[in-house]
């Protein structure tokens, strides 16, 4: 059945500061950004909370800031926004490529990288490029603001470090001028406006011809967006042979916790995942 | 929860809505303003029907409560014509194509195509099937669809 419109209440104060006073209210108010997830609650009639503080309007969570070590992007910053900058396509092509296979442009325009990250689901796209690109998030409330690992984010199905008074402010990215591969995968049913059955990103790095640098992180294939730092541990160090790309299937395997579901089944996402890490191997190598 | 004035221009005409700040724009636009040339498919932002250009971006009318239009400018079909007799090339190549079939997509095709067009006046092939991947068709005539804006991009 259809939510009941005016049973919500939607406020849209001025300025951040005006919003953070709202959230300190003890729970009262949740923001409301983008809103291609929520409306869709809201018409569905399963968005039981009902006020919500309107913070699409506000400057301050919006932008791309780049300095010669980081980019910063506002939590407001839209998956065409991403598209559009050429320091992100250049240097961070994952996070291009997430933004660019999320949803048709129409969503494109409204859906935020933050409410990407604050609406959890372990099946969005861009949590896995940002988690192998070891990003960082700002997060702030009237008390202050905290910055923490991305990796760190994320403590279980729909779980976050965030308190009821934060609101996500940015989220920052690491520039590196070594010669990373990057490699991201999204597996899903057609090529346009799919939603992920198994999401793969992962950047590495060689010398010597052994492993110096690898992040690994997934979609759709566990409660959380996930980093697999046990299948990146059997991974670094390790120069790319079979009995290496065995011990990391098996790690992966391990790691991994893929279930069946409306758009995918256990199998299917195994199988996929460890193909991706093998094809991600062969191609650092 | 009360009813709030929002300010916003529609088709280049400022207007004053009456609204519950969490009204979806669709609903607003048909049921307020008459402009039902703005369709519901799905209401959930997977077929593109109620596309609307805001402030020059196109957008899925079901999932904007209307509380975020105040101050932006609204582009409806209704807004497309140049003038009462004269259409977007657009429109004039879906007329000659026969891009539409029902009916209900149509709007939502009209405008993701028209807002290709502003952005990129030279698109590819490949551009224009990207621009409408998030307009779905229920007659299922894309090919139709896909020719009448090929052919507006080559007017």
């Amino acid at each position: 059945m259809r939510g009941f419109v005016p049973s919500y209440e939607l406020i849209s104060p001025a300025t951040l500061d005006d919003a953070l006073d709202s959230l300190a209210g003890g729970g009262k108010w949740k923001p409301f950004a983008g809103c291609t997830d929520l409306m869709v609650l809201v018409e569905a009639g399963k968005l039981p909370h009902k006020n919500y503080v309107n913070i699409w309007n506000l400057k301050e969570l919006r932008g791309i800031g780049v300095s010669n070590e980081q980019i910063t992007l506002g939590a407001l910053t839209t998956y065409t926004e991403v598209q559009a900058n050429r320091v992100l396509r250049e240097e961070f092509p994952m996070l291009y490529q997430a933004a660019k296979e999320t949803g048709g442009i129409a969503i494109q325009n409204r859906g935020t990288l933050g409410g990407n990250i604050v609406n959890a689901s372990p099946a969005a796209d861009s949590p896995p490029a940002l988690l192998a690109y070891d990003a960082e998030i700002e997060l702030i409330s009237k008390e202050g603001e905290r910055r923490i690992p991305y990796s760190r984010f994320h403590l279980g199905y729909k779980q976050m470090d965030i308190r009821q008074n934060e609101l996500l402010r940015a989220i920052r990215l690491q520039r590196s001028a070594k010669p990373i591969t990057h490699y991201y995968r999204k597996v899903g049913t057609r090529k346009a406006q799919a939603i992920s059955k198994v999401c793969f990103a992962a950047i590495g790095r060689l010398s010597e011809k052994k492993i110096a640098e690898i992040r690994i992180a997934l979609g759709s294939v566990a409660p959380i967006p996930i980093r697999c730092v046990r299948t990146e541990s059997a991974l670094l160090g390790e120069p790319i042979t079979s009995r290496t790309l065995a011990a990391a299937r098996a790690a992966l395997a391990a790691e991994i916790s893929p279930i069946d579901d409306l758009r995918s089944t256990k199998d299917y996402r195994l199988s996929v995942s460890l193909n991706l890490l093998e094809d991600f191997l062969t191609r650092l190598s | 929860m009360v009813k709030t004035e929002i300010s916003c221009i529609v088709n280049d005409k400022p207007r004053t809505l009456l609204a519950y700040p969490m009204e979806r724009l669709l609903d607003v636009l048909r049921e307020q303003l008459h402009l039902t040339g703005t369709k519901e498919g799905c209401g959930e932002g997977e077929c593109g029907a109620c596309t609307v250009i805001i402030d020059g971006q196109i957008v899925n009318s079901c999932l904007v409560p209307v509380a975020q239009v105040a101050g932006s400018s609204i582009k409806t079909i209704e807004g497309i014509a140049l003038n009462e007799i004269q259409l977007h090339e657009v429109q004039k190549a879906f007329v000659e194509c026969g891009g539409g079939q029902c009916g209900i997509c149509t709007p939502g095709m009209v405008l993701a195509a028209v807002s290709l067009l502003e952005k990129n006046s030279q698109p590819t092939e490949a551009d224009i099937r990207e621009a409408l991947a998030g307009n779905l068709c229920r007659c299922t005539g894309y090919m139709k669809i896909f020719e009448s804006v090929f052919r507006a991009c080559r007017a």
